[in-house]
This record gives structure tokens, sequence and C-alpha cells, in this order.
């Protein structure tokens, strides 16, 4: 009998529990109760958040596959299409933080190879609490090396990403990961159940118990008792994975396959039933040939478990002997465990009985959907007045203070546990604005990123949506590539509380905006809703992770001064914008304020310029303004050449030294040229209308910077170097006792 | 010449090393699937780096049992060229062509970056392209890269320098900070008392081209090919340049079944 502590326990309602009776006609065994509730789960059903994801763009010029599908795909020209998605796997990597990121890597990997592509790079949006607590720096070791130990052994890069902390990520780190593959554009592959009578076969590693209620677990605040989900953590086998991957590929290419989807969350649940909806069919599997772990496993365990590697195909029925023996040579297991069948519905047996049997496209598609109520936070006024705090004497340390931050200093600790070159395409390494990847025998190649600010977004989740956009496409642009494509990672709170449902809206619209002012398409992503532990909410922080398309990698720049005598350009304008600095919250502890504004206009232009810069072949460095301001991009130009090299700049800017230094005001670009092509590069943005100038040069060992006459910055590049370089590492020196 | 590259489940070097021997090299090259025996008739066999099998036991430890090792075994013995790159040389060391052991990088991470390494001794059929003291920028990416062997293997190493290539800074010198993983006397390359056997930790593949940041890792490649072109050219006659496939951003599929 089902009753309210089943229900309580399914994380259904009432109301959606009468919803399923109605659909299916009669009351649901506890399996089929189980099915429900994991795919009108927050994470597989999008029940708060879909109303709002309708309003991003989703049309574009090399659009292949929106929304939908396992990832989005892009045309990139010659025959080659390139498919990527992000994902969250924040609540496992709370519990238990190496199996927790490893398996989120594991996860998107199969979302990308079950399309067809070939992953070929892997970037992390990673979010910690601050690192002065031993549990967070516990949790960040953890995370790290769960990427590390995956993505290495697999054979994808790691190529890039963001690592910011924050109070707020304390109790709910956020683990984002997004994979970028290439596929052959006439070789892709869609999670379709098509062919009544074609074999249903299951591939990859054998169910056990692990995972159950995995993704019924990430939609659920968090309480006292984490540590009970524990189990509720898949476990990773990443060389099983690189073999999955292998054989699916070569399945492929030999023509072996009508459908295919990977088991992710809700496992088998989700594979049968979405493949047989998509295609307007049924399946009919017997649940004894699945391929186990462990004996004694039920009904509800074997279509819940999220055990990992695991894929579920659709094949003609005279090509399963050859695909079984491609996963033979990969020491694969094979099993036909069914087929597909006319009758739209899923229908199970156990030990010969029928033990599921429900109309597939009642579990896919009626999930029902919720417009939650908004409602603007009571302190939402009170955070956006900032009262500017008066200068401090001596912004020389201050700079120093800045530049040993965390949230900026330098992240070699992070990315150097990842391999990031595996491939040989990794043309630019982690650590500047974008990774760039060759393309083996072409000229052209691919440039990713990944943004987001959730301060920005905690004071104004709209302008914070907007400006991740921006800054990603800007990063893009300073790599000299066009922006194609967006996949986005949004991470909320408990959506059941208007004020985190305005929020949610708020940031929506604002990146819907900003995609379509910058005419990208976002071609799918993930919603990752309740992380809340015990009852406090993290920022409201989404990423944003956005592909671009680089005509020329031989005229890819640098992101760090390439020699003395360059002549250093600044596209953009300074404005006094100090509001959800990190010059503020790091001085002052102050979160307040109106984040940047953002004009989509002067935005496009500045980064058309820059690229048509590139273009031109003109430019040595190019380095966004970011977290930390002018001051702390040029140091970053200073520390990321080939050789540190300092710099002098002449300000004239008629506003608070601080703002000048430290302010984030957008749409502003600095690039380093040779003495002799600077006014070409003036030139060039006069004729765009975008406003440029000369502000000093490179050179010497220190970093000088004047505002008015007066010297405001004079550090050694060494010195700032080391505060910089150090900050992370210190705080995970092994301490010799 | 003819190189091979062998493939074992959770190799996933091999095609970055066979690109760059066919595709930059200019080489005849071919996988060699490790359940099998034919070696092709290769000229070099190269162990490319990876996780094979998972590398859940010691890294390389189960590898060496498959089919493919006996051959490989039996080729090197014969004198064939044969080398091991990262995990190929994890590999080379559990297989017993090469002595001694690896242990966890001293600071217990993994470790991805460009490193340097010197040449220590250029007579040999995978350096001979290099002069002695030359500093190579090649990266290394592994767990398990910190060589240990017991005092006396090693000073039999150093007098029959078998050592070729150690860690060391941009301008040569050796310093606990350059040995960045904490290999005993700095060792990132090992050659076998017979000299057709190479072991090394930095992947010459991933510093063989200019868009990549370093060319250095060619030193490696130049001179097995001048080596193997100066042995064939007495008996065989002379290997013709082969035309250039074409080069896809994709990588081919790997061996039959």
């Amino acid at each position: 009998m089902i009753d309210e502590k089943i229900l309580a326990d399914h994380n259904l309602t009432r109301e959606e529990y009468d919803l399923i009776v109605n659909l299916i006609g009669r009351e649901p065994n506890l399996t089929e109760l189980g099915i429900f509730s994991v795919m009108w789960s927050e994470h597989c059903g999008y029940k708060s958040s879909r109303v709002y994801l309708k309003r991003f763009p989703t049309r574009g010029k090399y659009l292949i596959q929106g929304p939908g599908e396992n990832a989005g795909v892009m045309d990139i020209g010659g025959g080659l299409a390139v498919v990527f998605k992000i994902e969250s796997h924040n609540h496992p990597s709370y519990i238990e933080p190496y199996q927790g990121a490893a398996t989120g890597v594991g996860g998107i990997l199969r979302d990308i190879f079950t399309m067809g592509a070939r992953p070929v790079a892997v970037l992390d949006s990673l979010r910690f609490g601050p690192l002065d607590e031993p549990k967070n720096r516990a949790i960040m070791d953890g995370v790290v090396s769960g990427i590390s130990g995956y993505g290495n052994s697999f054979g994808v890069p790691t190529v890039g990403g963001e690592v910011y902390f924050h109070d707020c990520y304390a109790q709910n780190p956020l683990v984002n990961v997004c994979c970028v593959g290439l596929a052959q554009k006439d070789k892709l592959f869609l999670a379709r159940a098509r062919g009544v009578g074609n074999a249903v076969i299951y591939v990859g590693a054998r169910t056990g118990r692990d995972g159950i209620h995995g993704a019924t677990m990430a939609s659920a605040e968090f309480g006292e008792e984490t540590e009970h989900k524990r189990p509720n953590v898949q476990v990773g086998d990443p060389f099983k994975e690189k073999l999955l991957l292998e054989a699916c590929l070569e399945a492929m290419a030999r023509d072996l396959i009508v459908g295919i989807q990977d088991m992710g969350a809700a496992g088998l649940t989700c594979s049968t039933t979405e493949m047989a909806a998509k295609a307007g069919t049924g399946m009919e599997i017997n649940l004894d040939l699945v391929p186990q772990r462990e004996a004694g496993m039920n009904p509800y365990e074997i279509m819940l478990s999220e055990s990992q590697e695991r894929m579920l195909i659709v094949a003609e029925p005279d090509k399963v002997d050859e695909l079984k023996r491609i996963f033979s040579k990969w020491d694969l297991e094979a099993v036909v465990i069914g087929q597909v069948t006319d009758d739209e519905r899923l229908k199970a047996y156990f030990h010969g009985q029928l033990v599921i049997d429900i109309p597939v496209k009642a579990v896919v598609d009626l999930c029902p959907a919720y417009r939650r109520p908004a409602r603007t936070p009571a302190f939402q006024r009170k955070i956006t007045r900032l009262r500017l705090p008066e200068m401090p004497s001596d912004l020389n340390q201050v700079f120093l203070q800045l530049l040993a931050s965390p949230n900026i200093s330098d992240k070699e600790w992070v990315f150097r546990q990842y391999d990031h070159m595996v491939q040989v395409n990794t043309m630019v390494l982690p650590g500047a604005d974008a990774a760039v990847l060759r393309l083996k025998g072409l000229k052209k190649g691919l440039a990713m990123t990944l943004d987001g600010n959730s301060l920005y977004t905690f004071l104004n989740p709209r302008r914070g949506g907007q400006i991740a956009v921006a800054e990603a496409c800007r990063n893009l642009s300073c790599a000299g590539a066009t922006p194609i494509g967006v996949t986005n990672c949004l991470n909320f709170g408990n959506p059941e509380k208007p004020e985190i449902m305005w929020q949610f809206k708020q940031a929506v619209e604002g990146i819907a905006e900003a995609c379509r002012r910058f005419e990208i398409p976002v071609t799918g992503g993930n919603v990752s809703f309740y992380n809340e532990t015990e009852g406090k909410a993290i920022y409201p922080t989404p990423v944003l992770g956005i592909i671009g398309l680089v005509p020329d990698t031989s005229q890819v720049p640098a992101a760090g001064f390439r020699g003395a005598g360059d002549a250093i350009i600044l596209l953009g304008e300074n404005k006094e914008e100090l509001g959800g600095s990190e010059y503020l919250r790091l001085v002052f502890s102050e979160e307040k304020g109106q984040p940047p504004v953002l004009n989509f206009d002067l935005e496009k232009r500045v980064q058309e310029c820059c690229r048509q810069a590139i273009r031109s072949g003109l430019v040595r460095t190019a380095h966004d303004l970011s977290e930390g301001g002018l001051a702390v991009a040029l140091a970053e130009c200073s520390f990321k050449g080939p050789r540190r090299i300092g710099f002098e700049v002449k300000l004239n800017d008629q506003l608070r030294t601080d703002a000048l230094l430290f302010g984030e005001s957008q749409s502003r670009i600095i690039l380093a040229t040779r003495k002799e092509n600077a006014r070409k590069i003036l030139a060039l943005a006069r004729k765009m209308k975008v406003k440029a100038r000369i502000i000093g040069r490179t050179g010497g060992r220190n970093m000088v910077i004047w505002h008015r006459k007066k010297k405001v910055i004079d550090q050694p590049v060494d010195l700032g170097y080391r505060a910089w370089k150090n900050s992370i590492p210190d705080y995970f020196k092994i301490k010799k006792t | 010449m003819k190189f091979g590259v062998v493939v074992f489940p959770g190799s996933n070097c091999d095609y970055d090393t066979f690109h760059v021997l066919q595709n930059v090299m200019g080489q005849e090259t071919v996988f060699l699937w490790h359940k099998e025996h034919d070696l092709q008739r290769v000229d070099c066999v190269v162990l490319p780096g990876g996780f094979s099998y998972g590398d859940y036991l010691r890294s390389g430890a189960i590898a060496r049992f498959s089919p493919i090792m006996r051959e490989v075994k039996k080729f090197a013995e014969s004198g064939g060229l044969v080398l091991g790159i990262c995990n190929g040389f994890q590999i080379l060391l559990e297989a017993g062509l090469l002595p001694g052991a690896m242990l966890r990088n001293k600071n217990l991470k993994f470790l991805c970056q460009h490193v340097h390494i010197r040449i220590e001794n250029n007579r040999t059929a995978f350096s001979q392209a290099g002069y002695k003291g030359q500093v190579l920028k090649i990266p290394i990416a592994h767990f398990d890269g910190n060589y240990y062997a017991p005092p006396d293997l090693l000073s039999e190493l150093e007098k029959n320098k078998q050592i070729i290539f150690r860690y060391c800074d941009e301008k040569g010198k050796l310093s606990e900070e350059a040995n960045v993983n904490g290999s005993a006397h700095s060792i990132a390359g090992l050659i076998n008392r017979d000299g057709n056997v190479l072991g090394m930790m930095p992947h010459p593949e991933r510093a063989s081209e200019k868009i990549l940041g370093s060319e250095d890792g060619q030193v490696i490649f130049r001179s097995m090919i001048n080596y193997l072109e100066k042995k064939m050219g007495s008996g065989k006659k002379k290997a013709v340049r082969l035309v250039k496939p074409p080069v896809s951003p994709l990588p081919p599929l790997i061996g039959t079944f």
C-alpha cells in the first residue's frame, strides 16, 4: 500500500501521486512508483524550471541539435560537429567528494559519446567554502582528485574552468563539469528506440545497488543526516568507461546501432522510457537478463540503480552478433534484455511475472510543470545599496592582497593534477581566458570557456546572468574566437521558496536576453536546485559554458606579455563601479552594491574589435578584465608570459583610484602589441567606435601604475608573482611532523 | 621505417603517439592490439602512455601479462628497438625489461606540466640526434613517476651510462625542485644494458609540434629513425618515404576483432 511515508520517501506530493494513478489507471506498485519518482524528480523532470527554460533562444546558424537530447550539437564546418554539455554533481560531491566528482565526469563523458562524439575536452567550474577551514580543503582536495582520477585515466584532457571560494559553498560545494566532443556530422546518434522488433541491448558495467535514488537525492535539501546518504553516491570506474567509449564508437562507425542512451541519473528507468517515448514506441524487457553485480536484487533496485559505465543500445536483430563481438573485443558485456514494441508501454518481467506495465509517455512527457511563486527577497534592496568606504591609504599593499586572494590567485595547484594535454590538441593551457584546441589537419580550432560570478548574481540576478554570458564571450574573443553555442548549469537553492524562484527567473531572463543579443543559441544544460544545507542557500550561481570557433589557430595570442617594449592598449572604458567587486569583498568584507553595468552594444563592439585585431595578426597578448579589475589583469599578463615581465602604465581617468585599479567595469580588454603596430589597432578601434588608448608599455622588473601623475602601484613582479602563485598551495602544504 | 604502437585496454596516448610518428615524423605506423601475437614485422615497438587495465594494481602490473608482451619481450631480447613512454615505461619495469620500480610522486599528487630534461648520454639509439647536456622541454603527466632503485643498482646504472635523461631546470641544472616527482638521481629516462630498450616518463609525443609549445620531443623520434635507417642501410634497402595520408581531427578505429 502506498502511504504518506512512502510518498515522502519518494519526494512525491499527494497531488502528483493522484496524477500518476490517473495516468496509469490504477495504483502503481512500488517499482512503478519508484520509476515515476525519479523521472518526475526535479533533476530529471525539470518541474520547477521548465516553464522558464523555454525563454532561452534555441535556434542559430550553426545549430544541429538543441535542448532535449543528451547534449547540444553545433556544426563547425568540414563535415565536423562539436557536441557539448555541462552537468552538475553538487550533492554527491559534498557527501563523498572523490567519487561524487569522479562520477560527475563519467556521467557527462557518456552524455557526449552516446551521441557518437569522441570527448576531446573537459572543463570544470568548482566552488568551495573558504580554504582556511580544514573541511573545505578536504572537500576541494577530494573533488580535484576525483576529477583528476577519472578524467586522466579515461584519457580526456581537462583544459580549463574556474575555481571560486565563498562561505555560501561551505556546506554545498558546486561541481559543474562540461564536456566537449567531436563527431562527424553525418554520424550523430540519438536516443531513439526506433523499429518495432529491434533488440534492446544492455552494455557495459553490471548493475549493483549503488546510487539508488541519486536523482531524487539531488532534488532535495540537505539536513544534518547527509552522512547516511553516502551509499546514494555511485562509484566510478574510468577504465571501464574508456573501454565503453571505444566499443560504442566502433559499433557506431560500423553502423550497428539504431539508437543509444547512457544510463545516468535514474539508470535503466530513464534510458528505457526516454528512448521509447522519443521514438513513439514501447519496450519490453526481462529484468532477469540484466547483468547484476550482486545477488538478490529486486526489480525496484534493478530499475533505479545508478551504477556507472552502462549504456542501452537498440539495434536490428541481425546486427546483434557483430555488436557482441565488438563489445567482447573490448572485454565488455553486451546482453539482449528485451525488444522494441509498438504499444508505447514499458513492460518488464521479473521471475516470469509482469512487474512493470506503464505508458512511457506518462513517465517522460507528462511530468507536471510548476510555475512556482516568485518574490523579490526582502534583503534585496538593502544589499544593493552601497556607501563606498573610504579609500585605503596603501593601495600598493591592497594590490598584493588581491593577488593572493584565492579567487584571483593562480590555480595551477588544481590544474596540474589534471592531464590537460592528452590527445595532443591543447594549444592554450589552463589558466588563460579560454582554452584552445587545435583540430588536427585543419587551420581552425575550438575555444571554450566556463564563466559565472555568483556575487553579481546575488546582488542582481538578471545582470549577473547577462554578465556571465558577456564575460564568457569576452574570454573567447580574447583567444580570437567567435562564440557559437551555449550550455549552462544553473545552480540555485530551493525552488519552493519564492525568493529563490525569483532569483532563478531573473537570472534565466538575463541569460536568455544576453544569448539573444550575442546571437548564440542555448543547446541545453542542467538545472541544479535545492543547493541548500540546513535551510541556507548558496548564492545563485549560473555557470555558462560557451564554445567558440577560431578561424586560424596560428593567430591565437598569448594570455601573458611576450616581451619588453610592447605597447599596452586598453579597449573599453574605466568607470567608477565597485559594487560586487572582489576588492570590496576582500578588503572591506562588503558584498554590496550593484554589479557593473553591461551595455550589450558596447560589449559586442569591444569583442568584435578584439577579434579583428587578433585576426589582423597584430596582437601578441590579449586578456579580458574581470575580478580584481585593471590592476589584477595587468599583473596576470605579467605572470603568464614565457618570462615574467613588468609594465608601466599611466592613467588620468577622473575617478577614485581604487575604482580605477580594482573596479570591475565590463567591456574592457587589454591588448599588447609591438610598438609600431599600436597605431593600427587604435585606428581599427576608431573605425569600430570602440574607445581604445595606449596606457603604457611592457618591460622592467616592476609593475608600476601611475594615476594622475602619482605612482599608486609599484611592486616587484617577483613579489607579486609569489603572492599570486603560492596562495592556494600554501593552504595544502604537507605539514612535516 | 615501420613503427608499431601497442594498444592495451586503457592506453590513452596510443593515438597521440601514432599521430606524431605517422603525421609529423612521416613514418609508416600501425597499431598492435594487446590480444595479438603478431608484431607485423615492425622495426620498432612503442608502448604508449595511459592507464593500462586501469592501473588499479601497480601501474603497468597487469599489462605485462598481455599476449602481445610475450612478443615484445622476444623482440627486445633479439635486439629490437622498444620505447616505453610513461605508462609504457612502467610496463617495461614491471615486465623486467628495465630495472627498478616506480613510487608515487613525492607530493602524492598527479602531475601534468612541462618539465626540462637533460640528455645525459647521446650515444644511444634514442638520443643520438641530440647532444650531451642538451636541455629538452617536454611535458610529464603521471601519478607514479618517482623512480626507485636500490643503491647498488643506481651505481650500476650510473657506471654503465644507462641514465639517458634527468629532470633539470631550464638551464640544465639539477635540483630538488626541478626533480618534480622525486626520482632517484633525478632519473627521467633509462635504457637497458644492450641499449635497445628505453623507458621515459616525459611524453615526447606531446612536444613534437610547434603549435603545442615545444618540438623537443622530436629529438627522441629522430634519433630512433636515424638509428634504424643506418642499421637497415647495410642490409635492407632504404625505406621509401611514405606519402603522408590526410590527417583527420578524429582518430581511426583501432585493430580488428
